[in-house]
């Protein structure tokens, strides 16, 4: 039977076949948080006043500097990728490393910035937002629960960029059979991506 | 289940006989899709006796004027969970998850599907996602009562497990996106030499569309199913009109992915139906790419018509009709497949063995399901018939006598396949008469009282609706009859059937070419296409 067994899927690694799953995937999280930025659109054309002015409890400083950190990431992710193409598998490992610390640093700020709204009472059912219009509450809302998401998903890519250090530590993702980091790579990115969408619409709405 | 591993039984080779574990292990932990797809048979199949019990129950509370067998809570957590447990777990998983994991990589001439511990993942997810269904009935402050459609506000309101019940239905949504992956890319990268795009069985073609549906649309019902979830715990206001929000969004993103799912529920089912037919009428199929292309075509367009679940929710005169003309539009491609299996027929040479039995059924009730639909499609119309029994009528006619019945149609067609045995072509026959001639009873009759006004989801009924309900209600006694002669015979055909040949029915497919039941790695060589799937008389063809 052995020599009669040719098939693709049986004995070799199927490298397009990955490649096309994980686009797939992606292409789910991009509908998962298009729900969301549906909402977001419907709210902002209802209450445009209310966004522009709930805009401002926002510090765009802090997105800009998370901005830069994703962005950064998403660079070393790239270079990772580059780097065990070119057979340098410890360069490769720090990059990766590297992108996991950046993931760590906005989350960081991340929560300097949720726990100071919440000290403020400016969270969901807060005794604060609660005083303000509907509008403003809902932009609220809305911030809360699309960071949230992107910071869950922020975490999930640290995760699988902190499985992909074992895997290169035990040279199963290497020069020749990379698509894994590369798929990890693709997610990653796409984490920035969705980002890049929420900083104009939330951090620069006023 | 234990006793299908003997190898003795089943001799050597096959995926039945052949596996290094034993017992109970040796299904849960494979990742061959022929038992993974065993394993979702085995557990829908289960969901449904399960949902079709509350069906008969409810019905049963309708047999008399006034409290009957229940209290009017308990009668709403029933239409809940039958509408959860039918659609969630037995019809969208339905022929993909089981048919489909068992014969896509055969009929394309695979070894297996192209990821095939995802595959075995999204089985567990779906048990797991069951399982929390179950444990929503029984935990917290009462079953979920809000219907199927989990609407807001009163689903943010309710004290009932609503949460859990959400919860369960993301994960079984995650299974669903997981398998529309598989399938897509093992459709893209696993066709045997030869297998063309236009070689392809229509079954996978029909797989192909539903799981790009599975994967655009599922989504959106995720992110909503959470919103309900952060609004009952954070309440963050989106859909609460107290708070600004607006609950017609919530309607907007569920039937965005609730109507592309009924999609996902019939094409397949319309697949099946595409194998069946010209294996039994002995002839190639009419219009190959015309059915085809009309599966992708239906994709597309049920994408674009959620709203007409809303044509009373007070949406603007204009997005009504632009979704009504859409609506109507979507009706076209559904009926150009119906064409092309009547014009199939014509000049065949007509076996009529169960499985084909039940195709032309599928086809009758499917044409009154979808003619019903085109009737709501009219915005006059549908201010009289929404939220009547005519859109219960019409929703079964469609996922019942649609996708139940091809379901059992495909069951009969590939059970000896699957099985290696076969069951009771007799029995088969003599059960379709109480399961057509119940079915009529039941939703006919729904929609004659829909018409006339009865509302649904109501826990009574009026005096001059008692005569229809009570048809409908003895009508529900034949369905089930019919249902348990025809699984039960499936059960007895494991135990005493005889061994099923290679190819009984005469089908040229390529699963037909391999041992009942198939090997392990379904096929001794690579096979090699060099004709499309359904030339009988490949000479003659191309």
């Amino acid at each position: 039977m052995s020599s009669t067994v040719t098939h693709e899927a049986a004995v070799h690694r199927d490298y397009g076949g990955a490649k096309i799953g994980m686009w797939l995937f992606l292409f789910t999280e991009i509908v998962l948080f298009g729900g969301l930025f549906i909402l977001y659109s419907a709210y902002r054309t209802k209450y445009p006043h209310e966004f522009h002015a709930a805009g401002q409890e926002l510090n765009y400083i802090i997105g800009v500097i998370n901005t830069v950190v994703l962005l950064t990431s998403s660079l070393s992710m790239a270079l990772s990728i580059t780097a065990v193409q070119k057979g340098r598998q410890r360069l490769a490992t720090w990059l990766v490393g590297l992108t996991v610390i950046l993931g760590a640093l906005f989350l960081v700020n991340k929560y300097v910035e949720w726990s100071a709204k919440i000290h403020h009472g400016l969270y969901p059912n807060g005794p604060e937002l609660l005083k303000l219009p509907p509008g403003e509450g809902l932009f609220l809302g809305l911030y809360f629960t699309m960071t949230g998401l992107h910071g869950l998903h922020v975490v999930a890519g640290m995760i699988v960029l902190s499985i992909m250090l074992v895997l290169l530590a035990k040279q199963r993702v290497h020069q020749d059979d990379y698509v894994k980091l590369e798929n990890a790579g693709l997610y990653w990115h796409l984490v920035d991506v969705i980002w890049i969408f929420l900083l104009p619409l939330f951090y620069l709405a006023a | 289940m234990t006793t299908m591993t003997a190898g003795a039984v089943y001799g050597e080779g096959s995926f039945l006989a052949s596996s290094g574990r034993t017992g109970l292990l040796a299904w849960i932990l494979s990742t061959d899709h022929k038992r993974i797809g065993i394993l979702y048979l085995v557990s829908m199949l289960t969901f449904f006796l399960v949902g079709m019990t509350i069906g008969v129950l409810m019905r049963l509370e309708q047999l008399t004027i006034g409290p009957t067998i229940m209290q009017p809570q308990t009668y709403n957590a029933m239409f809940t969970l039958h509408g959860v447990i039918m659609i969630f777990l037995f019809v969208i998983p339905g022929l993909p998850a089981s048919m489909g994991n068992f014969f896509l990589p055969i009929l394309i001439g695979a070894k297996d599907v192209a990821f095939p511990r995802l595959n075995l993942i999204s089985w567990y997810l779906f048990i797991g996602g069951a399982v929390l269904a179950v444990l929503s009935m029984f935990t917290g402050s009462g079953p979920p009562d809000t219907g199927w459609t989990f609407y807001a506000p009163y689903s943010i309101r309710t004290g009932t497990n609503v949460s859990l019940a959400v919860f369960a239905a993301f994960v079984l949504g995650f299974s669903s996106i997981l398998t529309g992956i598989n399938f897509v890319t093992t459709i893209h990268r696993l066709r045997a030499p030869g297998m063309t795009w236009h070689r392809m069985p229509l079954f996978p073609w029909s797989l192909y569309a539903t799981g790009w549906i599975q994967i655009l649309a599922t989504p959106i019902i995720s992110i909503t199913l959470l919103l309900v979830i952060v609004e009952r715990v954070f309440g963050i206001g989106v859909f609460d009109p107290a708070k600004g929000g607006d609950p017609i969004l919530y309607q907007h993103l569920f039937w965005i992915y609730s109507h592309p799912a009924v999609y996902v529920m019939i094409l397949p089912a319309m697949g099946a139906v595409s194998e069946i037919i010209p294996t039994f009428a002995h002839r190639t199929i009419f219009g190959y790419r015309a059915i085809a292309y009309s599966s992708i075509a239906i994709a597309a367009l049920g994408s674009l018509v959620w709203a007409h679940h809303m044509f009373t929710s007070g949406m603007s005169e204009f997005a009504n009709m632009i979704f009504s003309l859409l609506t109507f539009l979507v009706a076209i491609p559904s009926a150009i497949k119906v064409f092309n299996w009547v014009a199939t027929l014509y000049k065949g040479s007509i076996d009529l063995q169960p499985p084909m039995l039940y195709a032309l059924t599928f086809i009758f009730l499917f044409c009154i399901g979808g003619l019903t639909g085109v009737m709501q499609g009219a915005l006059a119309l549908n201010v009289h018939l929404h939220d009547t029994y005519f859109i219960v009528g019409h929703f079964h006619y469609v996922m019942f006598g649609g996708t139940g019945i091809a379901f059992f149609a495909a069951l009969l067609y590939w059970f000896p396949k699957m099985s290696g045995k076969m069951y009771n072509r007799r029995v088969a026959n003599v059960a379709w008469f109480p399961i057509f001639i119940g079915f009529n009873m039941l939703y006919f009759t729904m929609l004659t009282l829909g018409f006339e006004g009865m509302p649904r989801r109501y826990y009574d009924h009026l005096p001059q609706f008692h005569a229809g309900h009570v048809v409908a209600t003895v009508g529900s006694w034949f369905l089930v009859a019919g249902i348990l002669m025809l699984l039960g015979n499936f059960v007895v055909a494991l135990f005493k059937g005889e061994k099923a040949e290679t190819n009984p029915w005469g089908g040229i497919t390529l699963e037909w070419t391999v041992p009942s039941p198939p090997p392990t790695e379904n096929f001794e060589e690579v096979p090699s296409i060099t004709h499309g799937p359904y030339e009988f008389n490949p000479v003659a063809g191309r």
